[in-house]
């Protein structure tokens, strides 16, 4: 198996408070890893980790990805080298146009890894097809980045870009909320789409109904910053059926 | 002291100057000034701790060698061969002004509706009628400002621009604003625009410098737009770090009439703005936008002074900078609405983006509201670049310092995006995010070879 990402040990902590307790995770190219956990477990925190966010340091552990020393790199390199995060409350950006913000990006991708700027001519016609793959308004790209676009558009938006910028790791931060149900299958369907044995999918999400059309590997659950409990596909639905409290009780019990 | 100084030299100039100007500018122009001068002493001379200039710091801008012409310049040269406008797709009709001087001294362009551009001194002989009606009548918003009352204690031209009722300028107005000379130099430009009822115009202004001098340009300008008409106002200022310029817009707005102004400040030493809009007829409204990058140590001070006089009348006021190095920048937001002034709606912000620990900025709304039914609001922001914006743009792979810059180009194109000339818009998009890059001096376009500061 090819090894995409491994985390080992990995603690967090923001303003003095620790909030991942010792983070276990491995992904190989070609897994799709859904984390499951209930309302601030740190699933947020860990997406924020794995893509350089400054304002959680981390204390203890290390990220390996493609081999490299993640923890190392600063936010723009890590996305350069492949991981993209689709955030779960997406930025407004007012000013800055979203074919520029893509535009921009591309190259800044490309420059790393030394090929020349997107040809231009091919830039416009690339971008509409991936915006047909993600059902969203070539009308937006004019628009500031996010700004004034509806929950929907903005999650829409966040699939689009990584449709456009082709990671090897995507982090989707609850993708899911915010889309009607058509918008939901179409989302997921450019997701798949882009799916392939040399990239990989973590999707953080509290229902079952995306894990429906975005089928996992694997599941975790994430509980108090740490790992709790790992298994198939299976475990989603039990999780919807039941709640946490079951896995609250199990560990109670362990401890 | 040395202000002390600078009023003496003032009386001085007057004193010995009176003749010429005199016998040099129509009695139309010239029975304002004693008033205007005595004005200008009873108020104390150059404006030193007044509310209005509470953070200007007049006192080094005035306090230079400048010589002050009451002759106009020498044409050794034709002033159109001085300046290529650089917004090549914009199709304008272009008029100069040398040191607050009109280029051409006799042109008189008319356009298709009676539209008539021409010279200030010129206009005065040529539209008694129009001369009578609104010379220094819109002025009384600034009766407290000393440098209006100078202004027009010596002003002598400047331009003209006479939109009569029902007529359309189909191209926009270029008035660019040259300042070159050998020696530091003082200018008094005088402007007046008249749009009659239903009438439309659109007039942009750009100020450059042509040599490394020193100058100070105090210029006033009146504009009335009658009941129905619009006016597009758009200020380009684009100066060296040595020039400093004070600019008094005076607008009085009739019923239904709507002015827009734009001021873009590029770059300059020292500039104040003064806008003062009365909004004297019901359902007027008035937008003022603007926006100033300054690094340096530039000062940028924009006064905004709106009258909401008669009911139902709407303005709109917001201001942006981004402040580098030791730049100040001050913006006064006075928002007065009359006791018959009801159903107003007045909205006012200011939004400024600090770069470094060094610049600085004042801003201060100013709310009298003497009316019950009326919606306001004001809201002012210092601060610095959004964290999580940044960190957006840096996890899709945008280098911080470009992540920067695209957030600083994004914060001034929400002024920039109003501009309705398109190839200016572009332009101005250009132009600043040349200039936030860094790649950009004043010398940009420049046609004379200047020394880079
Ligand atoms: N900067 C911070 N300072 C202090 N506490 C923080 C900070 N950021 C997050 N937290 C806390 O860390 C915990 C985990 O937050 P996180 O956003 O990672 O949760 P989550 O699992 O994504 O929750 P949700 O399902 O609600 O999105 C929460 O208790 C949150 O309040
Ligand atoms: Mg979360």
């Amino acid at each position: 198996m090819n090894e995409l990402l491994k985390i080992r040990d990995l603690h967090a902590v923001a303003d003095g408070k620790e909030i991942l307790k010792g983070i276990n995770l491995e992904v190989n190219a070609g897994e799709v890893h859904a984390i499951m956990g209930p309302n601030g477990a740190g699933k947020s925190t860990l997406s924020a980790v794995l893509t350089g966010r400054e304002n959680f340091t981390v204390t203890r552990g290390e990220v390996w990805f493609k081999g490299k020393n993640l923890l190392e790199l600063p936010a723009e390199d890590r996305a350069r080298e492949g991981i993209f995060l689709s955030f779960q409350y997406p930025v407004e950006i007012p000013g800055v146009s979203t074919v520029n913000f893509l535009k921009t990006a591309i190259n800044e991708h490309r420059k790393y890894r030394g090929e020349p700027p997107y040809p231009a001519g091919e830039f416009l016609k690339m971008i509409r097809e991936k915006m047909e793959w993600v059902g969203i308004d070539s009308k937006l790209l004019n628009r500031s980045l996010n700004e004034g676009f509806s929950g929907g558009e903005k999650k829409k938006n966040e699939i689009f870009q990584m449709a456009v910028l082709e990671p090897l790791l995507a982090i989707l931060d609850e993708t899911d909320s915010g889309l009607d149900i058509d918008a939901l299958r179409v989302v997921a369907n450019g997701v798949n789409r882009l799916k392939g044995a040399e990239n990989a999918t973590i999707v953080i999400t509290h229902y079952q109904r995306l894990l429906a059309y975005i089928v996992p590997d694997v599941v975790h659950v994430l509980y108090d910053g740490r790992i709790v409990k790992t298994a198939g596909k299976e475990l989603a639905i039990e999780l919807e059926k039941q709640g946490y409290d079951w896995i609250k009780r199990q560990l109670a019990e362990g401890n | 002291m040395r202000r002390e100084k600078i009023n003496t030299d003032f009386t001085t100039l007057f004193h010995e100057g009176r003749e010429l100007l005199r016998s040099r500018s129509h009695e139309r122009i010239d029975r304002h000034r004693e008033e205007a001068f005595r004005r200008f002493l009873q108020l104390g001379g150059v404006p030193d701790n007044s509310e209005e200039y509470k953070h200007a710091d007049l006192l080094p801008v005035f306090d230079r060698d400048y010589r002050v012409t009451l002759h106009p310049p020498r044409q050794e040269v034709d002033p159109n061969t001085l300046f290529t406008c650089n917004v090549s797709e914009l199709d304008t009709h272009v008029l100069l002004t040398v040191n607050g001087w009109f280029g051409n001294k006799e042109e008189v362009l008319e356009l298709p509706g009676g539209i008539v551009i021409c010279g200030l001194a010129v206009a005065a002989t040529r539209y008694p009628s129009l001369l009578e009606a609104h010379y220094n009548r819109h002025v009384a918003a600034g009766e407290r400002d000393g440098l209006v009352a100078l202004n027009t204690a010596f002003a002598q031209d400047g331009i003209f621009v006479h939109v009569p009722a029902g007529a359309v300028m189909e191209k926009p107005l270029q008035v660019v604003n040259l300042m070159r000379g050998n020696a530091n130099l003082m200018a008094f430009q005088r402007n007046l625009v008249i749009v009659g009822k239903g009438a439309r115009a659109t007039i942009l202004v750009c100020d450059h410098t042509l040599s490394d001098h020193s100058f100070l340009s105090n210029s006033a300008t009146e504009m009335a737009v009658g009941d129905n008409a619009s006016l597009e106002y758009y200020h380009v200022q684009n100066q060296h770090i040595e020039a400093s310029q004070i600019n008094s817009l005076f607008v009085t707005q009739g019923r239904d009439a709507r002015f827009d102004a734009n001021i873009i400040t590029l770059y300059g030493g020292f500039i104040r703005n003064n806008l003062f809009v009365s909004l004297t007829g019901e359902g007027g409204e008035c937008n003022l936008h603007g926006i100033y990058l300054s690094d340096k140590k530039q000062r940028v001070d924009n006064f905004t002074a709106i009258d909401h006089i008669a009911p139902r009348c709407r303005s709109h006021e917001h201001f942006k900078g981004v402040l580098d190095d030791a730049a100040v920048a001050t913006f006064t937001g006075r928002v007065t609405v009359r006791p018959n002034a009801q159903k107003t709606e007045a909205y006012q912000a200011n939004h400024n983006l600090l770069l470094t620990d060094t610049a600085r900025v004042n801003t201060r709304p100013q709310l009298v509201i003497d009316a019950d039914d009326v919606k306001c609001s004001h809201g002012a922001t210092v601060g610095q670049l959004n964290e999580e914006a940044m960190f957006y743009l840096r996890s899709r792979g945008i280098g911080e310092a470009e992540a920067r810059l695209m957030m600083m180009f994004g914060f001034a194109h929400e002024i920039v995006g109003r501009v309705r000339l398109v190839p200016l818009r572009e332009q101005l998009d250009d132009l600043i995010e040349k200039r936030l890059r860094g790649e950009l001096t004043k010398c940009y376009n420049c046609v004379l070879h200047c020394k880079k500061f």
